[in-house]
């Protein structure tokens, strides 16, 4: 498309994110959310919905809803309701999700994201409410009946709605980015959109820029990556202008996104959406969420990116692009705060992070939490440097590998190992032995003067003095020489 | 064997008049004798030998429980581990629950022994039992006539003496009105008493589980037994359970309101106003005070009721739909049809008939119109019944217009037979306790009943007073 036409357009865009929370067990139910059992395993008669059957309440759910609500600026809602969303599906047993409606848990939060400019951009969180899973329905190849997996249902999500205030595709990949980013440091959800933890819908409309009334929107669903949604939201927006263009009118849609062409086909109208027919939840009573809980909820917040940047570049002046890559993964951050703790060589740190340590993890594709050194080990490296024992090249390139393989040893035993450190102790111990012979000049002179046997003692003084850390040979060999010259 | 108290069965068994396993043979020929009743869906013969025997064991070596000797029948909404529960439904066709409800839990914990299984509305939905599946119950007074309903069942079992006692349950009168249809007591506490857990939903802010019983005092029993907090009904109240049995005598002068238009009703029949205006005047006679109150709201109750009751229903019967368990038409041909033809062969005209009703209340372009105005009115009947218990200590009604009505008289006009909950839908509107309790027969010999509604959680008071009520003042009337 020309960039003209396109450029006399503005892209208004709303995401739905769904996040699947880890929880143990299920949003209304104590079976297990285990994931990759074997079909129909991680059931009872609640989450079959058997006759006679009522939901519980996890208390888990809504401190990790509330946790992503603090986290996103929202206001927390202290009197929930929870809601029936009514519909038909096999894979939904009791024939509705127990869902919110009027009252979602969290509401009117924000984000803050960096645009293409480099500018900071608030993304407004319309709301954020609490719901189950529903099962899977597995259509076999070469099967005419369809399979229902139950596991799924009643596993707990959230799901977090944003404003329509992003712009265009590289703003909603920063506001998935974002908001993945917090769900795994707050450790509620593995943000897996491959494997459907994270999902992602996308509300689309265009218009003339300039305009204030928004165009006929589009949903668009089936993004399983990050990537898949700004493709499908270049795509999208490059089909409504085309026939905007063309002089036609968009209509009201759930469209669907197929990865493989990139391109989005319509799934179903709007006219002919579901009547839902939402209403409040009697097998549950309200849920007060009351200040005393939201205060122990954040007691039990750990750090998010936000804070940990600031720190970084504030406390720790590293430069904004090093705290940009450190906060990338909580695992990383908090990997580094901890080096952090052992040596105050900050800058030294984050080369070590983004240099060696990352390479490391990159060619192996490890994670960090499967990284053999200890951010003890790390910093003991910085610090053998910094003290001019080894040079960074020796660290890096032969400590460091060393180490990898012996994960058991100390910096300092590897760089032993290599005979690293040689030169630096030989001088020390030099100046002990010089000590050692310089206080005792009889001796010395009975030494010379041919008992042989006082070199044991002398010996025994040198191993004292060196908490028996030097090389016997190294030490013997040196203190014969000083003998012989002294 | 007419046993009317299990006071008197234990009396008898202590002296070894009687056994357990007297009277689970005692019931089981009477529910043969009187098969053409229908009062039982299914009969657990050998378990309730098995279990009786058991009982008596206990007994004898002084370990049994508070219910030990009650030979007890449940309404087929009743979840029981390893039984059929279909609800009197065809959708439920082949189901067996794989748990035991925890009202039904706690009795057999109490060594109450369960005989079998009970015929009643399909899915608790009528006031005739004449929407079951499995055809009517008699009514044991006239056999042309209905029991009532929904419990209808459980109500003629305990009056012919198939069992001792019932468990029932109660959306909007479903055991109240069969109790006064078939000359028993019938309880409805207050909502939340009891665990919901293991009975199938039809109105889930209205459902409770209630007893059927020829005396209050076992009433008090039952409800002690069954009533209390649980961790699979996080609706269920935490309140204590008091000892209720324990504490029936009345003490000093009571308030009674009645409200005037009760009486004034044009569908009142003469006999049942009559027990009314008597029981108003020997109440009147023994010092209490029964006054006449204006309920501004009468003429709502019934719309309201069945506007929430339909929309509760149409979202808690989605889950038959023929996909997970009970009946699945052959006739299916993709998902769609699967749904219609499943659904539209498993469930009766009146099930079918609310299912669809709930669903039209609750679209989006009605919602405002009907579910949410009416969820506004029972707030106002909720606050005027509440405000009308702190003035008295109770309210007394009929519990129906009339006596049981014949077989067929009302099954075509769904109205006519709503109407006929006008009485009870009052206290499952408010979810407050209300008792029914016989007062005398009509010309033609069949029951009446009279209820006293009390304040929530307060069914010790409601039975006290209802005990009183029928040892003293409503024999001589």
């Amino acid at each position: 498309m020309e960039s003209a036409i396109r450029d006399k357009y503005q892209a208004v865009i709303g995401l739905e994110v769904h996040a699947q929370l880890l929880t143990e067990s299920k949003a209304y139910s104590s079976d297990s959310t285990e994931y990759g059992t074997l079909p129909n395993t991680n059931l009872s008669v609640i989450t079959l919905g058997h006759p006679g059957t009522l939901p519980r309440i996890n208390k888990k759910v809504v401190e990790m809803a509330v946790k992503m609500g603090l986290a996103t600026n929202c206001q927390i809602t202290e009197n929930n309701v929870y809601a029936r969303k009514n519909y038909f599906y096999p894979d939904l047993p009791k024939g509705y999700q127990i869902t919110q409606d009027k009252t979602p848990i969290c509401t009117k939060g924000y984000i803050e994201v960096k645009n293409n400019e480099g500018e900071e951009k608030r993304i407004g969180i319309t709301r954020i409410h609490m719901e189950e899973d529903a099962g899977k329905s597995m259509h076999l190849a070469g099967e005419t009946e369809t399979l229902v997996d139950f596991n799924r249902a009643g596993v707990p999500l959230i799901e977090i709605v944003s404003e329509p205030d992003i712009r265009d595709s590289d703003e909603a990949y920063a506001y998935l980015t974002q908001i993945k980013k917090l769900v795994q440091y707050l450790d509620i959800c593995d943000g897996n959109m491959e494997e459907g933890s994270l999902r992602c819908d996308a509300n689309i409309s265009v218009m003339l820029k300039g305009a204030t009334k928004f165009g006929t929107k589009v949903e668009v669903k089936n993004m399983n990556s990050f990537r898949n949604v700004q493709r499908a939201i270049e795509h999208e927006i490059e089909r409504q202008i085309e026939i905007l263009e063309n002089g036609g009118e968009i209509d009201s849609q759930t469209r669907n996104f197929d990865a493989n062409t990139g391109s989005t086909t319509a799934m179903r109208s709007k006219e002919t959406l579901n009547d839902y027919r939402y209403f409040p939840e009697p097998d549950l009573p309200p849920l007060v969420v009351s200040e005393a809980w939201i205060a122990r909820i954040k007691e039990d917040m750990p750090h998010l990116p936000q804070y940990l940047h600031q720190k970084f570049t504030e406390e720790f002046e590293l430069p904004e692009y090093d705290a940009q890559v450190l906060t990338d993964s909580k695992e990383i951050a908090l990997f580094f705060e901890e080096i952090c703790e052992h040596t105050n060589k900050y800058k030294a740190a984050s080369n070590w992070m983004m240099g060696p340590i990352k390479s490391y993890l990159n060619e192996l594709t490890l994670h960090i939490d499967d990284f053999p050194l200890t951010p003890n080990q790390i910093a003991g490296l910085i610090e053998m440097v910094e003290k001019g024992k080894v040079n960074y090249n020796a660290a890096s390139k032969q400590i460091f590998p060393h180490l990898l393989e012996y994960p058991g040893k100390s910096p300092l035993e590897a760089a032993d190992d290599l005979h690293l450190l040689q030169s630096t102790d030989e001088n020390a111990l030099q100046e002990i032995i010089t000590a050692v012979v310089a206080s005792n000049p009889a001796k010395v002179a009975e030494y010379k003067a041919g008992k042989q046997s006082l070199l044991g003692m002398f010996m025994g003084d040198v191993m004292k003095k060196t908490q028996g850390k030097a090389d016997p040979k190294i030490a013997n060999e040196l203190l014969r020489k000083t003998l012989e010259n002294a | 064997m007419r046993y009317r108290s299990l006071r008197a069965i234990r009396t008898d068994i202590a002296a070894g008049n009687t056994s357990c396993s007297d009277l689970v043979r005692f019931y089981l020929q009477n529910i043969q004798d009187n098969a053409h009743l229908n009062a039982f869906l299914e009969v657990f013969a050998d378990e309730a030998l098995t279990q009786a025997e058991a009982v008596d064991a206990k007994i004898r070596n002084g370990s049994a429980g508070k219910l030990a000797g009650m030979v007890i029948g449940l309404k087929d909404v009743l979840a029981y581990k390893d039984h059929t529960l279909q609800s009197s439904s065809q959708i439920l066709n082949g189901f067996k629950s794989l748990f035991t409800g925890t009202a039904v839990q706690r009795l057999l914990n109490e060594d109450a022994i369960i005989i079998g299984r009970q015929n009643c509305d399909e899915f608790a939905m009528g006031a005739s039992n004449e929407n079951s599946s499995f055809g009517n119950v008699l009514n044991a007074a006239d056999n042309s006539k209905v029991p009532g309903g929904s419990s209808g069942g459980s109500a003629v079992a305990v009056q012919a003496d198939l069992c001792f006692a019932s468990i029932g349950s109660d959306t909007g009168g479903s055991v109240r009105q069969p109790a006064a249809f078939c000359g028993v007591v019938g309880l409805k506490p207050t909502y939340s008493r009891i665990s919901r857990y293991g009975l199938v939903a039809y109105a889930s802010s209205f459902d409770q589980i209630g007893t059927l019983t020829h005396s209050v005092e076992d009433a008090a029993l039952l409800l002690e037994v069954m009533a209390g907090a649980d961790e699979f009904d996080s609706t269920a109240s935490q309140r204590e359970v008091p000892a209720y049995s324990q504490h029936l005598e009345v003490s000093g002068k009571k308030k009674i309101g009645y409200i005037k238009d009760t009486l004034e009703s044009p569908g009142l029949q003469p006999e049942v106003k009559a027990a009314m205006e008597n029981a108003i005047e020997a109440l009147k006679a023994e010092g209490h005070t029964v006054e006449a109150v204006d309920f501004p709201y009468l003429a709502y109750m019934v719309p309201t009721y069945y506007i929430l009751t339909t929309a509760e229903a149409s979202s808690n019967l989605s889950r038959f739909d023929g996909v997970k368990y009970g009946h699945r038409s052959e006739q299916a041909t993709d998902l769609n049809s699967l749904y219609k033809k499943s659904r539209a062969e498993g469930f009766g005209e009146e099930v079918q008939r609310r299912i669809m009703l709930g669903t039209f209340v609750l679209s989006a372009s009605y919602y405002d119109a009907y579910y949410t105005k009416a969820q506004k009115v029972r707030r106002l009947i909720k606050e005027k019944t509440d405000e009308l218990l702190s003035r008295f200590d109770f309210l007394i009604l009929p519990t129906a217009p009339t006596t049981a009505f014949s077989i067929g008289e009302n099954a075509k006009d769904p109205l006519a037979m709503y109407l006929a909950d006008i009485f009870t839908v009052q206290a499952s509107l408010a979810g407050v306790p209300a008792i029914s309790v016989p007062a005398g027969t009509d010309a033609t010999n069949l029951p009446i009943g009279l209820q006293l509604i009390g304040r929530s959680f307060e069914e010790q008071e409601l039975f006290a007073f209802s005990k009183y009520l029928t040892d003293n003042i409503l024999v001589s009337t």
